[in-house]
């Protein structure tokens, strides 16, 4: 490929360069205002200008936590997977089940509150993503895709086998969080759940970019462009895919606590195959590997069910026309990753 | 745990489970010989398998005009009926099969686009599908008539050789002899392997790559549809959804087998037909999915390109 490619114009490229001309006061400034705006998004509701935003039938501001929030959230998590290091991962679901269910045993079972069992929640699906990881990350492409799979329907189907999850039913009647701060977390304030998973958006946004100009994002981007190089030139692929399983892993299991302690009942259901994929596609849509795009395609596409859900039972069949459409249009997402990083990619064809 | 069911049930086990992994993989061929070829997964093949035992339902209610209570039906009546509403199937599942190229490869192919952006679209036309057959059917599960008297051959060592059972088992089996022939021997054959070897050679060899792969997703679908037609016959009933499992496992079948290989379509299919009847007698139906990926797990760990296997330089993306 020749230096002179086509210069397109691209709002993820013409934004970076936006912000490399800033000095830290105007970054600091814009990324205050622009956390503040989003953090304002549950009364956007109520105010007239905005309040085209408001959904039918959920009320707007439960919408922005589940779905949108959530998803926002799991796809980030499983962007580091996917995106980062390449591994195409179709059980996502499962370490979202975990988390819930860790969440729900410990808060009826023993009385734990959310807080406490946020940690074990993470812990143990990093520990489920160590024990899936290590026989499956040995393997290439689709049998880890199949193998993944495989383990999201493993978890469901335990769930519903379970006495202690409850089987079909699930696990009914778990607490809400106990205040923080001072703010109440039931049915009244779900403004209050958004701003939990903002706040872990962020912390999972301020810790997948410290990763990608460190070591193990050199690592992983070297995964993902050729394993059999990355090998070659001494990075220990299977530690690093390890690594960011994990903490895949990790991000999937702290949603799936803060899900179950908002919406009080779970059951096995909720924790199907659609969960997978619908979260793989927010990531694909949105711009794989661009944490922005990951961010703009999981708000769009959890969003959009529940805004046409006035045309009830055929908004699934929009969904999937929206996928098909986008994908043929803009087949690298919405807001693509770096031009650098696609040379790359096609350069070695 | 119940060993004795071992005892009293293996030989109508086995042969349940041989008839069962059959149709598998007759599905489980839409996927791998995609696979082969665009080194893809066709997520919307279990979509196909499922408008397949639609058109074969609808054939039999609609066209032919046979009532849920119809008394079952003899000799040539039968035979006629039974052929029309296969090859109805096939066709229409090959028809589909070539529409999903179409609308969710073609384009992308063409600007060369990652495979993940493939796989969503395909995604895509899974979901209208399977949405647009939930309004039409109303979500609700449709039965078809008996036409065919399930009568039994005879009974060897408590197996059943039941008239349906025996179909499921020499249909596959036939449908296989005849395409492992066709891609071995027939020019557009070879093509599909050559493709599926290296594009850019075919290419260079003059071989059309978009007619290759049309024919492939062709072939796929006609597979595919005989299964669907063999599922109603044997099962009686369908619902809009009923791919989603179906699909999985026959998904599951090809990447045992090795995934882009005939044969091991074939011999996954009956692998995994028999893992779930044996584990569903053993520990009970409930955890016979789990069985099957813990199967998968421990094959793939040992053999990581699936029983067959295929060459290495194939397994790259």
């Amino acid at each position: 490929m020749t230096m002179e490619h086509k210069k397109t114009f691209n709002l993820r490229d013409r934004g970076a360069e936006v912000w490399a001309g800033w000095n830290r006061t105007t970054r600091s400034v814009f990324a205050v205002l622009l956390i503040g705006l989003v953090a304002l998004l549950p009364f956007a509701g109520n105010w007239t200008p905005t309040s085209f935003l408001n959904t039918p039938i959920t009320s707007y501001a439960n919408v922005l936590v589940y779905p949108v929030g959530m998803f926002a959230l799991m796809a980030l998590g499983l962007n580091i997977v996917v995106g980062k290091s390449g591994l195409l991962d179709l059980g996502y679901v499962a370490f979202f089940a975990i988390g819930a269910y860790t969440d729900a045993i410990l808060t009826t079972l023993f009385n734990w509150n959310t807080w406490e069992a946020l940690p074990v929640g993470i812990g143990l699906a990093m520990v489920s993503g160590v024990v899936l990881g290590l026989p499956a990350l040995r393997l290439r492409g689709d049998y880890l895709a199949i193998i993944t799979l495989g383990f999201g329907e493993i978890v469901r189907i335990v769930a519903l086998n379970l006495h202690i999850t409850g089987g079909p039913n699930g696990i009914p009647g778990i607490p809400n969080p106990p205040k923080v701060f001072g703010l109440v977390f039931d049915l009244e304030h779900p403004q209050n759940f958004f701003w939990i998973v903002l706040t872990l958006i962020l912390l999972v946004i301020w810790m997948v970019r410290r990763f990608t100009v460190r070591r193990p994002g050199r690592a992983w981007e070297a995964i993902r462009q050729d394993e059999d190089v990355a090998a070659l030139m001494g990075v220990n692929t299977l530690v690093y895919k390890l690594w960011s399983f994990v903490i895949g892993a990790a991000v999937g299991g702290a949603a799936g606590v803060i899900y179950a302690s908002k919406i009080i009942v779970i059951s096995p259901d909720m924790f199907n195959f659609d969960v997978s994929i619908l979260i793989l596609a927010c990531v694909v849509f949105g711009g794989i590997g661009n944490i922005w795009g990951v961010v703009v395609g999981a708000s769009i596409l959890a969003y959009l069910p529940e805004r046409i859900r006035f045309i009830a039972d055929a908004r699934q069949l929009v969904f999937g026309l929206v996928l098909i459409i986008m994908m043929n249009l803009r087949p690298d997402g919405l807001l693509p990753r770096k031009k650098r990083e696609n040379i790359a990619e096609k350069g070695g064809k | 745990m119940n060993l004795s069911v071992i005892g009293s049930q293996f030989w109508s086990l086995l042969l349940q489970g041989l008839a069962l992994g059959l149709i598998y993989a007759l599905i489980s061929l839409g996927y791998t010989m995609v696979y082969g070829v665009l080194r893809l997964i066709n997520f919307a093949n279990s979509e196909v398998f499922m408008l397949g035992t639609f058109t074969t339902l609808y054939m039999q209610t609609k066209v032919f005009g046979f009532a849920l209570t119809t008394p079952t039906i003899h000799g040539a009546k039968l035979i006629f009926v039974l052929i029309s509403s296969l090859l109805a199937s096939m066709l229409v599942c090959a028809v589909l099969a070539m529409l999903v190229e179409v609308v969710a490869y073609r384009r992308l192919r063409a600007k060369g686009a990652s495979r993940l952006a493939s796989l969503i679209s395909a995604i895509g036309v899974s979901i209208v599908l399977l949405e647009a057959m939930g309004i039409v059917t109303g979500g609700r599960p449709k039965t078809a008539p008996r036409l065919l008297e399930k009568w039994s051959f005879g009974e060897i060592a408590g197996a059943n050789f039941r008239i349906d059972t025996v179909l499921t088992i020499v249909a596959p089996v036939v449908i296989f002899i005849i395409l492992e022939r066709f891609v071995t021997k027939s020019r557009l054959g070879k093509s599909i392997r050559a493709v599926s070897m290296s594009e850019e050679n075919s290419k260079l060899m003059g071989i059309n790559i978009n007619k290759v792969i049309t024919a492939t997703f062709c072939i796929g679908g006609l597979t595919t549809g005989a299964a669907a037609f063999l599922y109603t016959t044997v099962y009686e009933n369908t619902v809009f959804n009923v791919g989603f499992n179906i699909g999985i496992a026959a998904f599951t079948a090809a990447v045992l087998g090795g995934i882009g290989n005939l044969r091991g379509a074939f011999y996954g299919g009956i692998a995994l037909g028999l893992v779930e009847q044996f584990a569903s007698a053993l520990i009970g139906s409930q955890w016979k999915s789990i069985t099957v990926f813990l199967v998968l797990v421990i094959i793939l760990l040992f053999k990581p390109s699936g029983l067959f296997g295929e060459a290495v330089q194939q397994t790259r993306t």
